[in-house]
């Protein structure tokens, strides 16, 4: 049974157990809160979202008030701002009001509801109570007792989410304050979105602390490839540099949030890129243009076509990469040795984080990339390449030494007539490779990962790639049309229209119609 | 216009009328410098006022450090995108933060002021009256912090004086 009620002269209908501040949220009309958040319990503390309904003396809190038949409610009334201020008021006594030098600034619950229902001027003569400044509560994550409005929103998701229970409140009246058990850190995989949900400057992230006034900050939105999970991140940088990044709202992905290997995964953006093509001369990597050496891998591809070209792919590409390299191996390499090497599988849990670290293993495979392959057929592999059967190997994304080992890889130096490294990072054995082409990151470019459950979603790109690095996309257009090939791929969006057209699941499919919050191509498959 | 008189249109008159004003200044400049407005720079110091926008310089607090805390309003307010301050943990926790580097970019700064306005602190001033800032290499108008609180003189920098002298 649904509920009818009106909100500010607005008529709606809201869920039945729905409670006013849900209701509204949900059709559009904002009401301001710190310590309600959608995915957390209702703790119905901080007091900040008074709201006014027809019939009742007192304001009433809108996140813990359900919905009524008829009921009428007043989010912006004359009493009801003048309530709020009081609220602000308070909790502003003890703030020590250092914005100037406080992370959250720019981003802050206080600053903003200030501005909005605040601008009274102290009336406060008394000492502010003095707290704990820049307590280490764990790896990642700072806690700053005065900035505190004991929301308690890192202490339930603690206690909801993550499951660890390491924050509680200690002390009572003007002395309580948020800490750590004795004995216990912070530091469970998902830490760092207590800093996230913190609405206040009490928590911050040491990674981030000091970096960058948040305001520089431009944010696109992306997908995590940390993992299978694809987790919705927005894409926190400036000027060609990442900062940070932040978990974007998906309920049927990641809720809200992100484990803290996913947050910390933007390092490879900024540091050890492969920036330049390379070819190896005088035995070492010398730089050299894109143009020369694509003409050196196409020499090399040409003199052996077929089963004497190797392909090793790591499924961190995109669909329309993968989709890209597939019609690469049986068009125009026709039939060479593919292989799509998995990685080593790690940590996993129930909650976001899968054994599986790539973000594409599903939509490689739509593509028409083959299963993950197993050690005997890398294995397999390596042996192919020591008999001379494989005479020329592409690794795209490939950490060599990890999935052959370093003996074998050295090796290949001589056994092979040309080695093509493809990557965005420089990977252990790639000193090995006669060419060296660098590709982007995720960040750099568009383009659709496919997560392991089907959920086929959106990377934007952030800025132009570094260097000279291309999108792989871009880099499988060159060689193909080296080879002889009529592919005229201007954009990612343009080769997901050719993957909309050839490959069922995905029929129909363009950008727009993905959207921010990704496509489900499972229940076709 | 108005048309030229017999007497102008001869031209020869006007020319000697001209050049005895001529003629008077430059007696009056031989014989006696008393009415000359010419200033003697740079062998002399020009008269700046108070209130000029100079070269930036670091205030300090008490104990000597920078009294700067990086809260970087200065480098938002800038319209030459030329202060760039590196932040880092300062050992005492009230204190927060402190800036690392500090480093004003003198060649893309347009003396605006505004970060003098916008600066909470007092940190940084342009009181310096230091209009003349020269250098022979580009790298050298990078005023990292210790040159902007006066620990430093600038490099290879010849403020005020000829470069012959």
């Amino acid at each position: 049974m649904a509920k009818k009620l009106t909100i500010d002269g607005k008529e709606i209908t809201a869920r039945d157990n729905a409670t006013i501040i849900q209701a509204a949220h949900e059709s559009g009309i904002a009401i301001p809160h710190y310590c309600y958040h959608p995915k957390l319990s209702i703790a119905g503390n901080c007091r900040m979202c008074l709201v006014e309904l027809e019939g009742r003396p007192k304001l009433e809190i809108a996140c813990n008030t359900p919905v009524a038949d008829n009921m009428v409610v007043f989010t912006n009334s004359p009493k009801v701002v003048e309530g709020r201020r009081g609220v602000l008021e308070f909790l502003l006594i003890n703030h020590p009001l250092d914005c100037p030098i406080c992370d959250q600034a720019g981003e802050c619950g206080l600053q903003d509801y200030y501005m909005q229902y605040g601008l009274y001027h102290s009336r406060f003569q008394e000492e502010k109570v003095r707290g704990r400044k820049v307590v280490d509560f764990g790896p990642d994550v700072v806690f700053d007792s005065e900035r505190c409005i004991l929301c308690t929103r890192c202490v339930r998701f603690c206690h909801e989410i993550s499951k660890t229970n390491e924050l509680g409140i200690f002390e009572r009246g003007d002395t309580a304050q948020i800490a750590t058990f004795p004995g216990k850190k912070l530091d469970n995989p998902y830490a760092g979105n207590t800093v996230d949900v913190c609405p206040v400057g009490a928590l911050t992230s040491k990674d981030f602390r000091f970096k960058i006034r948040v305001w520089f900050l431009k944010e696109t939105k992306s997908v995590c490839p940390g993992c299978a999970r694809g987790c919705n991140i927005n894409i926190h940088h400036h000027n060609g540099h990442v900062y940070r990044l932040k978990p974007r709202q998906n309920d049927a992905v990641n809720e809200t949030w992100i484990c803290d290997e996913g947050r910390f995964g933007y390092k490879a953006i900024n540091d050890n890129r492969v920036l330049h093509p390379q070819i190896q001369q005088d035995g070492r990597l010398q730089q050299a243009s894109w143009q020369a050496a694509l003409a050196h891998a196409i020499e090399a591809i040409r003199a052996h076509e077929g089963m004497a070209v190797g392909i090793v792919v790591a499924p961190q590409g995109t669909n329309e990469d993968s989709y890209l390299l597939a019609r690469l191996a049986t068009e125009v390499l026709r039939a060479p040795h593919v292989v799509l090497y998995p990685g080593v599988p790690g940590y996993e849990d129930d909650f976001l984080i899968r054994a599986d670290k790539n973000p594409n293993t599903r939509g490689a495979q739509d593509m028409g990339l083959p299963a993950p392959a197993t050690a005997a057929q890398l294995a397999a592999m390596a042996q192919a390449i020591d008999q001379g059967t494989i005479k020329v190997l592409y690794a795209i994304g490939v950490n060599l030494v990890e999935a052959f080992g370093a003996e074998t890889v050295a090796r290949w130096g001589t056994q092979l007539d040309c080695l093509i490294v493809q990557t965005s990072n420089m990977v252990p054995g790639g000193e090995q490779a006669h060419v060296l082409l660098p590709s982007a990151t995720y960040a750099e470019r568009d383009g659709t990962f496919t997560n392991f459950q089907g959920y086929l979603q959106r990377l934007n790109a952030a800025f132009a790639p570094r260097g000279e690095a291309w999108p792989a996309w871009q880099i499988y257009t060159r060689l193909a049309q080296g080879l002889g090939q009529d592919w005229a791929y201007a954009s990612a969006e343009g080769v997901l229209h050719d993957i909309a057209a050839a490959i069922p699941p995905y029929a129909g499919l363009s950008y727009a119609k993905i959207g921010d919050l990704g496509y489900s191509v499972a229940h076709e498959s | 216009m108005q048309p030229l008189t017999f007497w102008q249109k001869l031209y020869i008159p006007e020319i000697l009328r001209g050049m005895a004003v001529t003629t008077r200044h430059f007696m009056t400049n031989v014989f006696g410098r008393r009415h000359t407005v010419t200033q003697q720079y740079p062998e002399e110091p020009t008269y700046v006022s108070e209130r000029y926008r100079g070269r930036h310089r670091l205030m300090r607090k008490e104990d000597g450090s920078p009294r700067c805390t990086s809260c970087m309003l200065c480098a938002t307010s800038c319209p030459a995108l030329c202060i760039h301050i590196q932040a880092g943990e300062h050992p005492d926790p009230t204190v927060e933060k402190y800036p690392i580097s500090f480093t004003i970019d003198e060649l893309r700064c347009v003396f605006c002021g505004l970060c003098v306005e916008a600066c909470p602190c007092d940190a940084i001033r342009m009181d310096t009256g230091v209009f003349a800032l020269a250098a022979y290499k580009r790298e050298n108008f990078l005023y990292p912090r210790n040159l902007l609180l006066g620990d430093d003189e600038p490099v290879n920098i010849a403020e005020g004086k000829a470069p012959h002298q």
